[in-house]
């Protein structure tokens, strides 16, 4: 039987191919679904208004996944998911990329984050630290490996570096605002994506200096020490707490973090009511659940209102 | 060339003289021993090298699953297993990564043996070895080498966005409900196993082959000479022999694509998800709602690496307990599948007889 010979099978798969191929569609759907991305620092506030929104709309179906802040904005202008969180704002080359695709986003700040440096429980002489000081530790060509190299009269000990890993959008923040220039930075310290490595790091090494968010110092605070930071512009040392950071006078390390939707997506109804959920006095309560810091009021009105518009 | 120039051999009296006297005897029963007494110091060293190498993995192993159990004591309950993640420690569970990975793997399994086998039996029965079929054979054994996470960059361009070309939606009747289906197919549980069929797919074909190849040909020689098909020799004869070898390719396949993260990181599987594929709700409803389960293939999933890697970068301290548990239940699901899978080998293999 010559049509059974294997290369027929070639003919066979493009034939079956085709009328799979031209299968028409029967309709749109009907199904309400919610695809959140973003920034792993925005997850924990993502996951925990998720869970609550699922608790009131039960039969909405959500997703939350973490590709980080980058990952998050290529998928979002790629339209495969509706809202992403991101721990900076959006770049200019995402704003254009955006509008070159007709995407009309909207930006809605959430939360801040205060970006906390901490040392071992043990340290009791860098308590606070001015951001001169820092930089001179974390700055690209830095040989600083003693205390004593940061300031007079510390003592003459090793000094163990442990910070976020350069694909973060944390190491992003802390390079640009303690450096001047994001992502430049001295590369012989201990780097991890994932905090709690850092956590364990400063917590079993005497001389360390490390950084993070705010909600792994929280969680972990009675095995680690805040140093309290002094900007440079007045000498006072401001110790991050989460009346600090909301007021802002815990500066420069204070960092707001963002969800990002786009007007098409506002149109269904179930995004909407997910980002006003999100604003709601509800969500101020499950950003602070989660360790984060809530937004000012006058901030948070601008974010409704902004919701208001968008929904017009 | 004179002959002078070559200077004459010089005669050596043999080292041994010829063995009538009792001291030469001695001689070589002595040098003898002290060989024989070296070489068993190189037999007991070699003893003690392999018997580390196995120990001291038994020994790692061991270590590491007694530290997940003391981390995880308390935190394993029968609600941990049916409960699904929440923000708070206490309540959370892995249901979505124990269904979703049953799904993922099950389709995973379906798409890639009976192509690794059907691609086996081609090269190793019919093809000839030409230079396509050896640049073919070379591509394959490259290709099981390959880091996971390409595939996953693969599978996220190839099926995940289909390239940008699809863009539809369909919403197939099926007589008792509708079946929702998109094009390009998404983050779904097709996505995830589509991509982790082509990263397990070069392991079966090359475990099939060898498989396949320890069959004896003198086998397939009497099959065929007592005028037998080349069809039937290979259903009735070879197959059946290498079906044990073949499993146990299959398995070792499957349970590395168990542990996959990083092709699901890259496809974009959620890490948070409160509901199982197809949202079947018990397992009677995989019979009783045939709409549900032909929609599983199409929804969103999460699978057990997924959750663990989500609970390892959380900020609360207990959470490390929760991935513990996960952890556990990972090694206990791989425990299982591949225990059942060398069952079904033993059980097989006892039929064959040459």
């Amino acid at each position: 039987m010559p049509f059974l010979r294997p290369r027929y099978a070639l003919v066979l798969i493009a034939l079956f191919g085709t009328v799979f191929g031209s299968l028409s569609g029967c309709g749109k759907s009907v199904d309400k679904t919610i695809a959140v991305d973003g920034s792993s620092t925005v997850f924990p506030i993502s996951m925990a208004v998720a869970e609550e929104f699922e608790g009131k709309f039960p039969d909405v179906k959500l997703t939350v996944a973490m590709s980080g802040t980058g990952g998050g904005f290529k998928k979002f202008i790629a339209e495969e998911i509706d809202v992403t969180g991101a721990s900076r704002p959006i770049t200019e080359k995402e704003a254009a990329e955006c509008k070159a695709k007709g995407i009309d986003y909207v930006e809605f700040q959430v939360a801040i984050d205060g970006l906390t440096v901490v040392i071992n429980p043990a340290n009791t002489f860098a308590e606070c630290m001015t951001v001169a000081e820092l930089n001179k530790i974390w700055a690209a060509d830095s040989k600083i490996s003693k205390w004593s190299e940061v300031r007079e009269g510390w003592p003459d000990e090793p000094i163990q570096l442990f910070g976020a890993d350069t694909a973060s959008g944390t190491f992003d923040y802390f390079t640009e605002v303690i450096n001047g220039k994001a992502k430049s930075s001295r590369s012989d310290y201990t780097a991890n994506s994932n905090d709690n490595i850092l956590v364990q790091g400063v917590v079993d090494s005497k001389g360390a200096l490390g950084y993070f968010g705010y909600a792994y110092y929280a969680e972990n605070a009675s095995k680690l020490k805040a140093v309290k930071i002094s900007d440079g512009k007045n000498a006072v040392c401001v110790e991050p707490t989460p009346a600090t950071i909301e007021s802002g006078e815990y500066t420069p390390l204070s960092r707001p973090l963002f969800i990002y939707t786009t007007k098409a997506k506002l149109k269904r109804p179930e995004v909407a009511e997910f980002i006003k959920f999100l604003l709601s006095e509800k969500g101020d309560q499950l950003v602070e659940e989660v360790k984060y810091i809530k937004v000012p009021k006058s901030v948070k009105e601008t974010m409704q209102q902004r919701l208001a518009d968008a929904l017009k | 060339m004179s002959q002078r120039s070559i200077p004459p051999l010089p005669v050596e009296p043999p080292q041994t003289p010829p063995g009538n006297s009792l001291g030469s005897t001695k001689l070589i029963e002595e040098s003898f021993d002290s060989e024989l007494a070296r070489r068993h110091r190189y037999g007991m060293i070699f003893e003690w090298v392999c018997w580390l190498a196995t120990w001291g993995s038994v020994v790692i192993l061991g270590v590491l699953i007694a530290t997940m159990a003391w981390q995880a004591m308390g935190w394993l309950t029968p609600k941990f297993l049916v409960s699904m993640p929440r923000r708070n420690p206490a309540d959370a569970g892995i249901l979505p990564g124990i269904v979703g990975t049953f799904w993922l793997i099950l389709l995973t399994a379906v798409l890639s043996v009976p192509l690794g086998v059907g691609a086996a039996i081609y090269l190793e029965e019919y093809s000839k070895p030409t230079l396509l079929t050896k640049f073919i054979q070379l591509n394959i054994a490259n290709l099981a080498g390959v880091p996971s996470i390409v595939y996953g960059i693969l599978g996220f361009t190839a099926f995940v966005r289909m390239f940008g070309l699809a863009k539809s939606e369909y919403l197939i009747n099926l007589g008792i409900g509708s079946l929702q289906l998109t094009l390009p197919f998404g983050r779904t549980v097709i996505s995830g196993a589509l991509t982790l069929a082509l990263l397990s797919l070069p392991v079966v074909i090359i475990a099939s082959q060898e498989a396949l190849r320890s069959v004896p040909p003198s086998l397939r020689h009497a099959s065929l000479a007592l005028g037998a098909t080349k069809w039937q020799t290979i259903w009735h004869q070879v197959l059946p022999s290498a079906l044990p070898g073949m499993m146990t390719g299959v398995i070792l396949a499957m349970s590395r694509a168990i542990g996959e993260t990083a092709p699901l990181v890259a496809i974009g599987a959620a890490t948070y998800i409160t509901f199982t594929p197809g949202r079947l709700n018990s397992v009677s409803e995989a019979f009783t709602r045939p709409d549900k389960l032909a929609q599983v293939p199409f929804d969103s999933f999460t699978t057990i690496p997924m959750q663990i890697y989500g609970w390892i970068n959380e900020a609360k301290p207990e959470f490390q307990h929760v991935a513990a548990a996960a952890i556990l239940v990972l090694l206990v699901i791989l425990l299982i599948s591949n225990g059942l899978a060398i069952f079904i080998r033993q059980h097989f293999q006892k039929k064959v007889r040459w």
